[in-house]
């Protein structure tokens, strides 16, 4: 089925924002996504990788390398020619082991030629893309420690079975799941870079169209898909035009300042929500042809940047967002 | 139309739209009644919950794959489109309902029934799971004679239309009644082209809406709509807050049409909705049946499926696995070391048992030792607790003691199983001065929070006469101590831990009762009850 048309989904601004920032400057790394039951988590996912710009990979090249250089000598890329394709969107499900996750031996050459191949495992597939979690908080603990020390530093390391491979494994992790059936352990909760909270709309118009469009798109994707075609190309056009810009986007040192203060004053731990806030207001910026970065951008991008680091205080019934907004409010006044 | 009624229809809808519908819960004990309703389902494939993921979704068939020299996988239980027939869902563990419902939502199955027999309301299906289901069954009284439903498909792959204001209608029903998820509209626009087809119409009509709103909605809402003040009983003072949005949501005449359908939904709703909600408000904690939560270990319990890992003489080594992951690789073993006839394993097929177990329970004490209390009951409430601890020691859990008076809290007694010291530091527990109420809690939560990263499942008993007079702070101040007691009871709360609030002054107290809400507790009000009954209680609440 094709996937739902990601500008076709009604509200949830600050998740379609979220993803926005992490397809213009995927360092910002990666997007979590927390809500309730049934308030399209997946479907703004899924609807992402319809919407991403393509990427330039060698052809059949398993981890995606931009150039044939690049490819690893264990795979045989034979062409050496360079195409376009879509950035990869992999699903990690929750039953994966561990094989087809990092990549093991590959068990029908081993068997029928005798011979030691490497067969590459979803790690290497998501390289340069997107690996999506669904239900990230049931994930198994040993593959949650495996996706941690990858994710941390951009490579995977295969030691087993008398192989010894690495190959890049850069992607951005985009996690969704519910709240009530599990926590994430805060390791991995600190890993992604922006953090969401969705609900279901609360006024009635956007729930009713919220229904029309999604029956609309089952009766007739097609039709409905082509509808939506020149919205998703002109956010397309943006993010490619924003991500270009990225590198000429200024930061000044009050808008540094602002970020390490911000920080101090919410009391997050470590330097990576200065630098997430930091990248995310730059995204932010580019994505809206600003030249500079303004502390207007700093105080939309500071809740979904900061809300996930915080240490929970007992004392605060207000959830961790408002937390935010309360410290941009006195800080950034 | 009647319960029997319902079902019949609720069959013939999900036979002819399994994909939109996703099924339906069947919540029924085994009986004959139940295999009638099961005898109406065609080509279901049976799922007990405790399905692997190896056989779930396939995996390398080990033995086909050696003889034939090729790679031979073995089909999943998935393979071939299912219709599911889920026993026992009231016990399927979360994750599992995470991957059914990720493999309903990708079509990988054709439609899902979820068998519940679950008997207290608590235990039922897994809410993942019921969020996709759009039916509840739930026939009540007696089968009628010759009750057998026409239950084909429709291979005509006849359609029908729906309109906008239907559409409308169903939003806002859903709204109305409290149904957070949009799945739940969702489900209600199929169920009602369904019907509509059903009934060999192109186009949905109201009488379709109002069939579906009925058999979707029922068993999600969550609130009963505002009108509702003559069905229900409520306190006058609420029943007045509630009058009063009734009449500015009827002056905003959103929904003219869609009063009669309230009324026709209100009849469906469960009997005991108002109780329900007032026992778990939003965001309940998940019910947990037993004394401990579960824990991964790598000794005892139940087998799951086994890791590979290194043997560090802590684990034991699960020799069938670890074999079958060999085998494929021996061609090439052999290759490597011709000298070698006999099977050559590497340290890369180590596959480890893992076991999941309940884990111990850990019980905190804190106790409330202020003067108020002191003068009240703190001897009967030592007595329980020592009554308390001969059951622990009893069912091995570990017991823990806080004490808080005057301006803050102690931990008297570490967890332990030492039924001795416990007794020695609880008989020597001073009593007088404030109530620090909010610090006992602190500790408390602390405690626990330690006892569950050393694998314990910590349940907290709280024993006071409830009237909070000292602040976190150690400030005397009535207002806002108790302002943060109920805080550090939401933070409990959040945390997942159980708990028991025992109120030991002479009258019960309403801000302790309200304290245990906060919680998600069960409240015991004890006046003039002795060690012995306080005990009976406390054990009756705690073994649910």
């Amino acid at each position: 089925m094709k996937p739902f048309p990601f500008s076709a989904i009604v509200g949830q601004d600050d998740m379609k924002t979220a993803m926005i920032l992490t397809a213009i400057d995927p360092r910002i790394g990666g997007v979590l996504v927390f809500g309730d039951r049934g308030t399209g988590k997946s479907t703004a996912v899924r609807a992402l990788a319809g919407l991403l710009p393509p990427i330039e990979a060698v052809e059949g090249c398993p981890i995606n390398a931009a150039r044939p250089e690049e490819c690893p000598d264990w795979a045989d890329t034979h062409s050496g020619k360079v195409r376009k394709r879509p950035t990869p969107v992999i699903d990690l499900p929750l039953g994966a082991t561990e094989d087809r996750v990092v990549g093991a031996l590959d068990i029908e050459r081993a068997l029928t030629r005798g011979e030691k191949a490497f067969e590459p495992g979803l790690l290497a597939r998501a390289n340069r893309g997107y690996l999506y979690i669904d239900e990230v908080n049931l994930l198994e603990d040993h593959i949650v420690d495996l996706l941690l020390d990858v994710a941390q530093s951009g490579e995977n390391v295969v030691e087993r079975e008398g192989l010894s491979i690495r190959h890049a494994a850069r992607f951005v992790l985009v996690g969704s799941g519910n709240p009530e059936e599990g926590e994430l352990r805060p390791q991995l909760l600190d890993r992604f870079g922006l953090s969401v909270e969705v609900r279901s709309p609360q006024n009635i118009a956007d729930r009713i169209e919220v229904i029309r469009r999604r029956d609309a798109f089952e009766q007739d994707s097609d039709t409905f898909c082509k509808k939506y075609r020149r919205k998703d190309a002109a956010i397309r056009k943006k993010i490619v035009a924003a991500h270009e810009a990225l590198p000429e986007i200024e930061a000044n040192d009050t808008i540094l300042s602002d970020c390490a203060e911000l920080c101090i004053a919410l009391g997050s731990d470590g330097l990576r929500g200065e630098l997430t806030l930091l990248k995310a207001a730059r995204a932010l910026a580019a994505y809206q042809g600003d030249a500079t970065i303004t502390r207007e951008h700093l105080r939309s991008v500071a809740p979904i940047a900061l809300s996930h680091r915080l240490r929970r205080d007992p004392l605060d019934e207000a959830g961790s967002g408002a937390r935010v907004m309360r410290s941009v409010e006195s800080v950034l006044a | 139309m009647d319960s029997w009624d319902r079902t019949a229809l609720a069959l013939q809808l999900v036979a002819l739209d399994p994909a939109g519908l996703g099924g339906a819960i069947i919540r029924m004990r085994e009986s004959p009644a139940r295999n009638a309703v099961l005898s109406c389902l065609q080509n279901t494939k049976k799922m007990p919950p405790t399905m692997t993921d190896d056989q779930l979704y396939g995996g390398l068939d080990i033995s086909a794959t050696l003889s034939s020299g090729h790679v031979v996988t073995s089909k999943g239980f998935l393979h071939d489109r299912p219709t599911v027939l889920l026993t026992m869902s009231e016990r399927c563990p979360t994750d599992l309902a995470a991957k059914l419902s990720m493999a309903l939502d990708d079509g990988c199955i054709k439609g899902l029934f979820a068998l519940d027999e679950g008997a207290d309301p608590d235990e039922t299906c897994p809410p993942a799971l019921a969020d996709r289901l759009a039916f509840q069954i739930k026939p009540e009284g007696r089968m009628p004679q010759n009750w057998a439903p026409k239950t084909t498909g429709d291979p005509a792959g006849n359609k029908a239309s729906i309109g906008a204001e239907q559409i409308r209608l169903i939003a806002t029903l859903a709204a109305r009644l409290g149904i957070e998820s949009l799945r739940a509209p969702l489900l209600a626009v199929a169920a009602a082209r369904a019907n509509a087809i059903l009934n060999a119409r192109d186009k949905v009509n109201d009488d379709d809406v109002e069939i579906a709103a009925s058999l979707v909605y029922p068993h999600r809402a969550t609130q009963i709509p505002e009108d509702a003040q003559d069905t229900a009983p409520l306190p006058p003072e609420e029943a007045q807050q509630r009058e009063d949005e009734g009449t500015s949501e009827s002056t905003d005449a959103e929904i003219p049409q869609g009063d009669l359908l309230i009324e026709a939904i209100k009849a469906l709703l469960p009997p005991d909705l108002l109780a329900r909600l007032a026992q778990s408000p939003k965001g309940g904690k998940s019910s947990s049946a037993g004394a401990g939560g579960m824990r991964k270990g790598n000794r005892r319990g139940r087998p799951i499926p086994p890791r590979q890992g290194r043997l560090d003489g802590r684990s034991r080594i699960d020799l069938v696995s670890t074999l079958r992951s060999a085998a494929p690789w021996q061609p090439l073993r052999r290759r490597k070391r011709p000298e070698h006839d006999s099977l050559l394993i590497e340290p890369s097929d180590i596959r480890l048992k893992r076991f999941v177990e309940q884990s111990d329970r850990l019980l905190i004490f804190v106790v409330d030792a202020s003067g108020s209390a002191a003068v009240s009951r703190l001897n009967e409430a030592k007595g329980a607790i020592e009554l308390l601890l001969g059951q622990a020691y009893a069912s091995r859990d570990h017991v823990a003691l806080i004490s808080f008076r005057g301006d803050g809290a102690e931990l008297l007694l570490p967890p332990t199983r030492s039924l001795v010291q416990t007794k020695k530091r609880l008989a020597a527990l001073p009593g007088g001065g404030g109530t620090p109420l909010a610090s006992g809690l602190r500790d408390a939560g602390l405690l626990a929070q330690q006892a569950k990263s050393k694998g314990l499942t910590p349940t907290i008993i709280l024993l006071t006469d409830g009237r909070a007079n000292v602040a976190l702070d150690g400030t005397p101040d009535r207002p806002k101590a108790a302002a943060d007691a109920q805080s550090m009871a939401r933070q409990l709360r959040h945390d997942g831990v159980e708990a028991l609030v025992i109120d030991m002054g002479r009258r019960p107290e309403q801000s302790l009762a309200k304290l245990g809400e906060v919680l998600g507790a069960p409240y015991l009000a004890l006046p003039r009850a002795d060690a012995k009954k306080l005990t009976q209680t406390v054990s009756a609440a705690l073994a649910h």
